[in-house]
């Protein structure tokens, strides 16, 4: 991966490889042509639900979901910021993202947990990092939906 | 299959040893565990080691290379939290199999004061590191997120969670191979520093060494070297990965893959969670003791924050019932990873035979008894011992 980064273009980088920058930010997963199962990876040998090797093709996924759970990180890396919201995702195509959630209020949240149930989200997409090159390394997060 | 018996057992105390190595702190229990079962290592005729974070090194040749090196086929295995206990399986299968008569199951770790922060991903460019940016991959929040499904579920509280550790931490105060013996009150955990939601920080286990073992043998070893000692039979070992669930990529379910083993451990055995007199489960966090409760069928499903309310969980000697880590659990006794799955067994078996090293904290008339462990990532094991 370092070499691939090393000879493209300087910008903007994908934090992982289901991370799509164009044309608009989205996540990209596959799905299983024989069960329909999803995953959230550019490439995978078999599907582990079904067993079926071979049939993944891309799907883009909506950046649009629903909280289904979450826990607030007080304890993290060294240069994490803390205490920041961690959330699991239900988008509607019945596959689930983590990242995490913000514009939200972490103390409530662990006050008041049913506030966040359900919650709709939408993704957002912002630098966290720049890499060896220089490059910008964009990160998704979940905030609660605007409209 | 043959029936297996638990001939010997060891433990050191759960603690920090940062003067010794890994192979010498699983030298001692091995030692104690022959020494227990009146045999030497001479009588050994399979051994299975299990230690997680040096899995490269040979762990299970070294302890021989301590107390005997006698030529037998040795196994190094390597499985998340449920390391010990896959090693104990596996000694377990020599003995079951017909192949062996006798063989030993250790498990080692030695951590130090590195915490559970397992998990963090990325590549060798720390700008790609996604912990903190793509939520949590820690092992605090990922047992969080367990326990506030069950808030979702449920609507269980933070105090349901925090009474576990209080339970916990008092049942520890009478464990001398425990880590932390300190009582801690209802304030104190609810108030702690928060970990990660709901976990606070005395409902994280701690980390630290440890090393534990256990000779099996099969029936007619048992009637030529018990000697008219009581000793127990493993009635079930059973060992489960984690099936495909809808969200399992990306939130670990610790309980599908427990249900199963469950299962097919009662199964097995022929019981069934009403004959199981103590039961010491995977507590690595407080929210995960709460889920296996039901996981393992002690009470029903959504039953939980009653169970709990009801004395549930508490060593009948202070009133309570379905008595569950007596010993202290992982949240006091500690959790030195390879460790943990043979010193659960040993505590069981200690319950069982009415051991002098469980004096203190006896579950009467013990018949039966369940150890649980969970790696994640996952792997899940289920031993039931009756006498
Ligand atoms: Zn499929």
């Amino acid at each position: 991966m370092a070499d691939e980064q090393a000879q493209a273009e300087p910008g903007p980088r994908p934090i992982l490889p289901i991370l799509k920058l164009q044309p608009k930010p989205h996540l990209e997963g596959v799905k299983c042509g024989s069960c329909g199962a999803l995953f959230l990876d550019v490439k995978r040998v078999a599907c582990s639900k079904c067993g079926t090797p071979g049939k993944l093709t891309p799907v883009p996924l909506s950046d649009k979901g629903k909280v289904w759970v979450f826990s607030v990180v007080h304890q993290s890396f060294p240069g994490i910021k803390t205490p920041y919201v961690t959330a699991i995702v239900d988008l509607p195509e019945g596959i689930s993202v983590k990242s995490n959630l913000v514009d939200v209020d972490p103390e409530e949240l662990q006050k008041n947990p049913q506030k966040a149930f359900g919650m709709p989200v939408e993704l957002v997409v912002n630098p966290v990092a720049k890499d060896r090159q220089g490059n910008e390394v964009m990160a998704f997060q979940f905030r609660p939906s605007k409209n | 299959m043959r029936n297996v018996y638990v001939l010997g057992t060891g433990m050191i105390k759960f603690g920090r040893y940062p003067e010794k190595t890994v192979p010498e702190l699983g030298a001692e229990a091995a030692l104690i565990a022959l020494n227990d079962a009146g045999i030497t290592i001479k009588d050994v005729e399979m051994f299975a080691s299990g230690n997680l974070y040096q899995a490269n090194a040979m762990v299970g040749q070294r302890i021989l290379q301590q107390i005997g090196q006698t030529g037998i086929p040795v196994v190094n295995v390597a499985n998340a939290c449920a390391t010990g206990s896959t090693a104990l399986r596996e000694a377990y299968m020599g003995v079951a199999s017909g192949m062996y008569d006798v063989t030993m199951a250790v498990g080692v770790e030695q951590m130090g004061k590195q915490g559970l922060l397992g998990g963090g991903g990325g590549g060798t460019d720390p700008a790609y590191s996604t912990e903190g940016r793509l939520g949590s991959g820690l092992m605090p929040a990922v047992f969080g997120q367990a326990g506030v499904e069950h808030m979702r579920k449920y609507g269980t509280k933070l105090e349901h969670f925090a009474r576990i550790s209080v339970k916990s931490h008092k049942h520890a105060t009478k464990n001398p191979f425990s880590q932390y013996r300190n009582e801690v009150s209802l304030e104190d955990v609810m108030n702690a520093r928060m970990v990660a939601f709901p976990n606070t920080l005395y409902m994280c286990c701690p980390t630290g060494d440890g090393a534990a073992a256990a000779i099996l043998v099969s029936e007619d070893k048992l009637r030529q070297l018990a000697g008219g000692r009581k000793r127990p039979k493993i009635a079930a070992s059973v060992l489960t990965s984690d099936p495909y669930t809808d969200r399992d990529l990306t939130l670990p379910d610790v309980s599908t893959l427990t249900r199963r083993a469950a299962q097919k451990a009662y199964e097995m055995a022929g019981l069934g969670p009403k004959d199981v007199s103590l039961t010491e489960l995977h507590d690595c966090f407080a929210t995960a003791e709460l889920v296996h409760y039901e996981n393992l069928g002690l009470c029903g499903d959504g039953e939980a924050a009653k169970f709990i309310e009801e004395g549930g969980g508490q060593h009948p000697g202070l009133g309570g019932k379905s008595p569950v880590n007596v010993s202290g659990g992982l949240l006091s006794k500690g959790h030195p990873l390879g460790a943990t799955g043979v010193a659960n067994v040993c505590e069981v078996v200690w319950h069982l035979t009415e051991d002098e090293r469980a004096k203190d904290r006896l579950v009467p008339n013990a018949k039966v008894g369940l150890a649980h462990v969970i790696g994640l990532g996952s792997a899940c094991t289920i031993n039931i011992l009756t006498i």
